[in-house]
């Protein structure tokens, strides 16, 4: 992990912002602090050594029971080096992060994802909508503390009716 | 609200384009607004196939869940079967046996061209030529016949197991697959004389839906409609898993990005799929299929109906499930249609604690308004054949 050369350049360019790294089965990650993420997304994309130009995956974990409760990962790679990397960002129930959008493009519909599934709120997203669940649909799918067959008192037939109509 | 140079006002209508449409291929939503037949805007609406697999994953062992990546991308099931359990394989540190490798190899390969037949058929048939669809479900029935001797199944296949596949290759396995790779080079053959040169062809599809290599990557688009604008990305050239490193193929790249550029990229890479299940076939090791891992693999039948130790063995894999050590992994593989990863965070108890599954049809078709914007009402059916989206895929 010492040798992880994104790793050394983070900590040497961004010493506030990197709190914690770790590594398993080869791969490394990092924590980053929620007010320095644009910052560190932006210099690993452009620095000529790194050149992260490839969002490959962006999502959240629910770690319901801990604070804070929320971890939003970015998994990276890079077309020229062929190397990976994982940045991740801790976040309180109430907290929301800026959005990657102006970095990344694909972060458009990944926060989206999440902001559907979590609840998690992105500042500076262009159009911050739900994606896979209808627009009223109660509750965050994936949290944990949201049932695997739905919430119980939810009337899908008036849903559907207002669905309907609306159209 | 537009003038038009007869001093007529024209009006920008909006048009719903599906989810019920013959060439969405699945349940696609696009609001389209339209200025004539020009498309202004271009908004997709997904989430009709939505099954939250993310979520059972949560509630599933890792062995149960092999059965669900089946209906991720059903053209090619057995190339998610073997994503998935290489994510989970990579989070418990274990190596499949040689033999292993090279099944996985072969299958992941003819899903492959599965995929990019019954893809090149569709595609085509949606402008009109309806005689390609024809000669590629030909070979499409002749991979799925082999698909059902190895797995018992043509779609739902779930072959793979943690720490091996479910089984060995069938007796006249070798006889099928090289009936078909030796004649198959033909039959492409057959294909680009139908279209590669035929005008209509080129018109509906040359610098249609074009997409510069730049805005490519950062939409994260990936297989070939990532590589027909220039970008030469493969996970199997560029991260290797499975050995592919072992084996002589090259990766097809585009130059203009669009629509036909990807057809062409499609072609190429059956020929050098085919290519490579030639080389596999022909190095395919002997020795055991499955590990040796009693806390990983389920006992045999035989030993689980008369032997004590061997149905306490099930027992407790099936109740329990396999049970990684706490981490995170993320393994990324080159599906048909491009890179299918699977972000696995593990508490050390038999279920994931939790799924991410990182589809390519979801990234390349959040691009897909980018393509279409600008273009003609006629063009939004050529662009979306050429992108492939699978839905199952796109809304997991």
């Amino acid at each position: 992990m010492e040798d992880n050369l994104t790793l050394k350049k983070l900590k040497e360019k961004f010493p506030d912002y990197v709190l914690d790294a770790g590594e398993f089965r080869d791969q490394v990650y990092v924590y980053v602090d929620k007010r320095g993420v644009l910052e560190v997304l932006n210099f690993l994309r452009d620095d000529a050594q790194l050149n992260y130009d490839f969002l490959t995956d962006l999502t959240a974990v629910d770690n319901l029971g801990k604070e804070p409760r929320f971890e939003m990962v970015y998994n990276l790679y890079s077309i020229k080096y062929r190397h990976r990397f994982r940045v991740k960002v801790s976040l309180a129930e109430d907290e929301s992060i800026p959005s990657s959008v102006e970095v990344w493009k694909t972060a458009d519909w990944h926060e989206r994802e999440v902001f559907d599934m979590f609840g998690i709120n992105f500042e500076g997203h262009p159009d911050l909508r739900r994606i896979m669940m209808p627009d009223d649909y109660p509750g965050h799918p994936l949290r944990k503390d949201f049932p695997l067959q739905g919430p119980e008192d939810v009337d899908y037939e008036e849903m559907m009716k207002k669905h309907l109509k609306s159209d | 609200m537009a003038e038009s140079s007869t001093g007529l006002k024209t009006e920008v209508m909006t048009l719903n384009f599906g989810p019920q449409h013959p060439a969405t291929h699945g349940t696609l939503r696009i609001v389209l607004e339209l200025d004539g037949e020009t498309v202004v805007k271009a908004m997709p609406h997904i989430g009709f196939l939505h099954r939250g697999f993310e979520k059972l994953a949560e509630h599933h062992t890792y062995h149960q869940f092999i059965v669900h990546t089946d209906r991720l991308d059903y053209l090619g099931p057995l190339v998610n079967n073997v994503g998935y359990v290489l994510a989970v394989e990579k989070l418990l540190g274990i190596e499949v046996t040689p033999r292993c490798r090279f099944m996985r190899v072969i299958l992941c390969e003819l899903s492959r061209i599965a995929d990019h037949l019954l893809w090149l058929g569709t595609a085509s048939l949606d402008l009109g030529a309806f005689t390609a669809l024809l000669y590629t479900f030909r070979e499409r029935e002749q991979l799925y016949d082999i698909f059902e001797n190895v797995t018992g199944a043509r779609l739902t296949t779930s072959f793979t197991r943690i720490g091996g596949m479910a089984g060995d290759l069938p007796e006249g396995f070798e006889k099928q697959v090289a009936d078909f790779t030796s004649t198959f080079p033909d039959k492409i053959q057959e294909y680009e004389r139908l279209l590669t040169r035929n005008k209509i062809w080129a018109h509906r599809t040359r610098g249609v839906g074009a997409i510069s290599a730049e805005e490519a990557v950062s939409y994260g688009l990936s297989g070939p409609n990532l590589r027909a604008s220039g970008v030469e990305y493969d996970l199997r050239k560029a991260l290797p898993y499975l050995g592919y490193q072992e084996f002589d193929f090259e990766v097809p790249v585009g130059e203009n990005g669009d629509a036909y550029d990807r057809y062409l990229c499609r072609i190429e890479e059956m020929r050098q799929s085919n290519e490579i299940v030639k080389q596999a076939m022909s190095r395919l090791p002997d020795g055991p299929v499955n590990l040796d891992m009693p806390k990983v693999m389920l006992p045999e039948k035989d030993s689980v109906y008369n032997t004590m130790e061997g149905l306490i063995h099930h027992f407790k894999l099936i109740v329990e499930g396999i049970t990684p050590p706490c981490g995170e992994v993320y393994q990324g593989i080159e599906a048909p249609n491009g890179e299918l990863g699977f972000y696995i965070v593990s508490r050390g108890e038999g279920k994931p604690y939790r799924m991410r599954i990182r589809s390519p049809s979801f990234c390349n078709y959040s691009a897909f308004h980018r393509m279409i914007e600008g273009g003609m009402l006629s063009d939004l059916v050529s662009v979306l054949g050429s992108l492939n989206i699978i839905a199952g895929e796109l809304d997991r």
